[in-house]
């Protein structure tokens, strides 16, 4: 059942071959039995798990239901669900059960969707590695030496190891597609408030944009119709209508207008990752599209305006961890101050307090207009770039970073070289445009995926430009050797 | 040498709105603590804020109120620092685009000219928690009931040179947010605080001295004394060669004491940036339009009618006009009696009086405006006098009566207005005081106008008050002049 993908075990409810709660089960069974060499899930709810499929099972024979009732699935663990254990991957918030649900949780708790449990992530969904968690690093099912990529990288890793078929993710500035790319599986990070963020634990608010990660497009696309909407309690969502992402999945790319962008493929680029990427596109053209080069001169800019923006927001969307009304408090704080500083140092770990710092720093009197305000101009360059060669092109084109899953610590004692992992990424978030990565070959035995880049609100027009790839392809079918349980 | 002080306000005015400006909790006054704090409030994970359109609106009319220009794109931003009450750690608010520009308030002086108060702009904001160091030992209660609490913060120009023009200014304020129905006015609740920036420089000299900020008056009375102390303050350390630190000041009106709190050195950065989680607010010109349609009319509008239509004086109508239940009182007891100049004497007067001293809202005056006017309208008629009005005053007050025509009958008040019953009164007081008629009529005429008075008290004490002043005095005369 584990090998099937999210439309087929969907499929094979709806003709009753299975019921939710036998899928449930050997989900968690699978959990269990395989999960401690990859620490993809922080929390299991197997009881609530169970209770839901049983609910969903009634829901199915009731004749009320939808494509994903009965489906189990993983949450990132910094969706607020109410009643578990929603740690941000933080010592701050070990303690934290959520007292109320995150909009994209309860829309798939309401289409009767299964939570098999919270998934492992980059502490507050800072890093690229999946290194950064209390809970430990998540390891790369393909190879355990390996890195899955961050911060989405449970959500990624429990996929491709078939723990669940379908995850939800964030991406801030990369942390679904590169994970996605690095384990071989399908993500789409939508339009800047096509997807609700309330309930999401907030890293950099003007960023952070969920999404589905699956294996195939067709799965993303399933899952995406429960997550997009509008939402009246997140200001930044946007009311416009939700399209059936399946609908389209099938049209043919006859004269798409792939662009790509020249700076993505300059040096730095890893040529086993280039040679993938290009080798995927040659699929493109097969398939009927047009390749014309691009440029985003302002891209080489993103890197250091995210890395201004982004933690200056979090400096800010994280002074609520302060040891007072939830989460860590240290022990025997002498008074007020020492009870920000102990709570706050002992509670968020290191690459969470260099970004504090670094943001802290951004804001201050003084230099906010060197970096703050510098950085908001870059990024209005940015997105005029994109808008510029998105107006010439359907769709951009090019690797989701410049290297396949590297080993498990080595980039952890240098945080620029950590950093240059976004470099392909980031930009999208600046811009607030949708992109997505599917599985397009591998580098030394490590998946490489490709990334496609779309205009404002075009997530069917990816999922449809993924799906046509998936079908003339079986990346996205192969999976790692030893999952057997 | 002669010091002028310089003063400039920083109000915070609480919104009557019936939730919060970021979330749907209740805004009321007085519930226990932290059970008006939804998840929002409280700062929780992943939660998120919707702004309060309603809020916006208040804004808005207080905007139009003042003659300021409204802002039609304006933006929040987060102001950060740590304190257990603030449970984001930093305050939602506005500081480069707020929502209220230039404006102006005006006020009335002692020696009766007007003064006007630049409005430097009006920012919208949310209040924070309270926390309470009395009741815990060796601890302190957080209450985040009122975190989240829609405010405009309203900055003055340094415009007012003593203490009394600000209490002026900030009763004028009270006035037009309580007329627009913006702000409930109970500053003993806290609906309205006062922080007054104060410094002084010789008189004529025109660069400013340093100021200092005190902090959160709640009270006409106490924002005076804490003025004025202030003042003192720095006129005797510029005197005895020290110098002012700029610092942020506590005033406690019940002991009467100052102290400082903070001074510039330990103040925060806090890192002001556009908050991420909200979009610039856009104001089209058809909210606009809808919000003009609803002003009321403000009180310098009441003032301007009240001297044009009713013939008030200035001064009534400057204090009539200045609050919104005493207006909308005065005007019911005008339009009873028909006599809006009597109707303005017995407000200000026996009413005023009466509520004063036994501390009651003219809002829950034991005599309403309909009493009054019926009151007044017995004295236009020679019903009674003008002195036996108030003892049916008083009676109305003690609830001795549903209306003055009862009261009047009821004890007999009536005025006797008989000829022949007066003469016969007059000719018995006369009879009895046959010395004095004597002396009046080998007095010379210049002093008899004076001497008059006691046959005239004389009568209307046999009268019981109730004999026609204008008849016993008319009649008096004939018969002493004989």
């Amino acid at each position: 059942m584990h090998e099937k993908t999210l439309a087929e075990q969907s499929k094979a409810l709806a003709a009753g071959e299975i019921s939710s709660v036998e899928l449930t089960q050997h989900y968690l069974g699978r959990i269990e039995t395989l999960d401690p060499q990859f620490n993809s899930y922080i929390t299991v709810t197997g009881d609530q798990a169970l209770e839901a499929a049983r609910q969903a099972d009634a829901r199915r024979a009731a004749g009320d239901f939808n494509a994903l009732t009965g489906i189990p699935l993983a949450h990132k663990d910094l969706f607020c669900t109410e009643g578990v254990r929603t740690s941000c991957g933080s010592k701050i918030l070990d303690n934290f059960i959520a007292p109320y649900e995150s909009t994209v949780t309860a829309n798939f708790r309401d289409a009767g969707a299964i939570m098999l449990g919270k998934t492992n992530m980059d502490e507050f969904a800072m890093g690229s590695s999946n290194e950064n968690s209390f809970y430990g690093a998540v390891k790369n099912p393909w190879d355990i030496k390996a890195i899955p990529g961050g911060s989405s990288g449970g959500s990624a890793a429990c996929i491709a190891a078939q723990l669940a078929a379908g995850a939800t993710g964030t991406d801030t500035g990369g942390s679904i597609r590169q994970p996605a790319s690095m384990c071989g599986i399908t993500g789409i990070k939508p339009t800047y408030g096509r997807v609700s963020r309330w309930g999401m634990i907030a890293y950099a608010s003007s960023l952070d944009q969920a999404g589905p990660m699956t294996r195939t497009a067709e799965d993303a696309a399933m899952m995406l119709n429960v997550m997009a909407g509008f939402d009246p309690k997140d200001s930044t969502c946007i009311n416009k209508e939700v399209p059936d992402y399946t609908a389209d999945l099938d049209k043919p790319l006859d004269g798409l207008k792939i662009g790509l962008p020249k700076e993505f493929f300059a040096e730095g680029l890893d040529s086993g990752v280039e040679q993938v990427v290009r080798d995927a596109i040659r699929e493109y053209e097969k398939l009927g599209a047009t390749i014309k080069e691009v440029s985003l001169p302002n891209a080489a800019l993103s890197l250091p305006a995210y890395y201004v923006i982004a933690p200056a927001e979090a400096s800010t969307n994280l002074s609520r961890f302060d040891g007072v009304r939830f989460g860590y408090r240290c022990e025997n704080p002498k008074n007020l101050e020492d009870l920000y500083k102990r709570s706050r140092s002992e509670g968020f770990g290191e690459e969470v307090q260099r970004r504090i710092l670094v943001g802290t720093y951004a804001l201050s009197s003084g230099y906010y207009d060197a970096y703050y305000r510098k950085a908001q101009q870059i990024r209005r360059l940015v997105r005029e770039d994109f808008t510029k060669a998105l107006s010439e092109v359907d769709v951009l084109m090019g690797p989701n970073a410049p290297t396949p899953a590297f080993d498990l610590g080595a980039n952890t004692k240098d945080p620029v070289s950590m950093y240059l992992q976004d470099i392909y990424t980031i930009s999208l978030n600046l811009a607030g445009l949708p992109g997505m990565s599917v599985p397009a070959g591998f580098v030394n035995g490590r998946p490489v995926g490709l990334q496609i880049i779309g205009r404002d609100f075009d997530e069917a027009r990816l999922l449809n430009i993924g799906h046509k790839f998936q079908q003339v392809t079986d990346w996205h079918l192969q999976s790692p050797t030893g999952l057997t349980a | 040498m002669a010091w002028e002080a310089v003063i400039g306000l920083e109000i915070h005015v609480q919104l009557a709105t019936k939730t919060k400006i970021f979330s749907g909790a209740s805004t009321a006054f007085g519930a226990a603590p932290n059970t008006q704090a939804c998840a929002v409030d409280l700062g929780l994970p992943g939660v998120l804020p919707v702004l309060n359109a309603e809020a916006v609106n208040m804004a808005i009319k207080f905007g139009l109120g003042i003659d300021a220009e409204i802002n039609k794109i304006n933006a929040f931003e987060r102001k950060n620092y740590f304190y257990p009450d603030l449970p984001k750690g930093y305050q939602t608010t506005q500081l480069e685009r707020p929502i209220v520009g230039a404006g102006h308030v005006d006020i009335m002086l002692d020696d009766g000219s007007s003064k006007s108060v630049r409005i430097h702009h009006a920012h919208l904001e949310e209040d924070a928690g309270k926390s309470l160091h009395e009741d815990f030992q060796g601890m302190s209660g957080i209450d985040l009931n009122r975190a989240g609490t829609p405010l405009i913060e309203i900055v003055t120009e340094p415009d007012m040179s003593n203490a009394k023009e600000a209490v002026a200014f900030a009763k004028k304020l009270h006035s037009i947010v309580t007329t627009l129905g913006i702000c409930d006015g109970e500053m003993s609740q806290g609906s309205m605080r006062f922080d007054v920036n104060v410094s002084v420089r010789p008189k004529g000299e025109s660069k400013l001295g340093t100021r200092t900020e005190t902090k959160n008056l709640n009270s006409f009375r106490f924002m005076e004394r804490a003025i004025n102390k202030e003042i003192e303050r720095q006129i005797d350390l510029i005197e005895d060669g020290g110098t002012v630190i700029q610092e942020t000041r506590l005033y406690n009106g019940d002991t009467d004491e100052a102290r400082s709190m903070r001074s510039k050195e330990e103040a925060n950065d806090y890192r002001y940036f556009p908050c991420p989680d909200l979009l610039p607010v856009v104001i089209e010109d058809s909210l606009l339009d809808k919000l003009r349609g609803e002003m009321p009319e403000m009180p310098d509008a009441k003032k301007a009618r009240f001297i044009r239509d009713l013939g008030l004086g200035e001064y009534d109508a400057e204090i009539l006009s200045g609050d919104q239940t005493t207006a909308a009182y005065f005007e019911a007891t005008a339009k009873t009696s028909g006599d809006a100049k009597l109707a303005a004497n017995w407000v200000m007067g026996e009413l005023s009086k009466s509520l004063n001293q036994n501390e009651i809202a003219i809002s829950n005056s034991p005599v309403t405006a309909e009493m009054l006017g019926g009151l007044i309208l017995r004295i236009k008629d020679n019903t009674i006098s003008g002195k036996i009005a108030k003892q049916v005053f008083e009676a109305l007050w003690n609830g001795e009566g549903k209306d003055a025509d009862e009261v009047i009958e009821k004890k007999g008040l009536k005025q006797v207005t008989d000829t022949g019953a007066i003469e016969t009164m007059i000719d018995e007081v006369l009879a009895a005081n046959a010395q004095q008629v004597d002396n009046y009529r080998a007095a010379p005429v210049e002093k008899r106008g004076k001497m008059i008075g006691f046959f005239v008290g004389q009568c209307m004490k046999a009268s019981k008050g109730k004999a026609n002043p204008g008849m016993v005095n008319q009649i008096l005369k004939k018969k002493l002049e004989g």
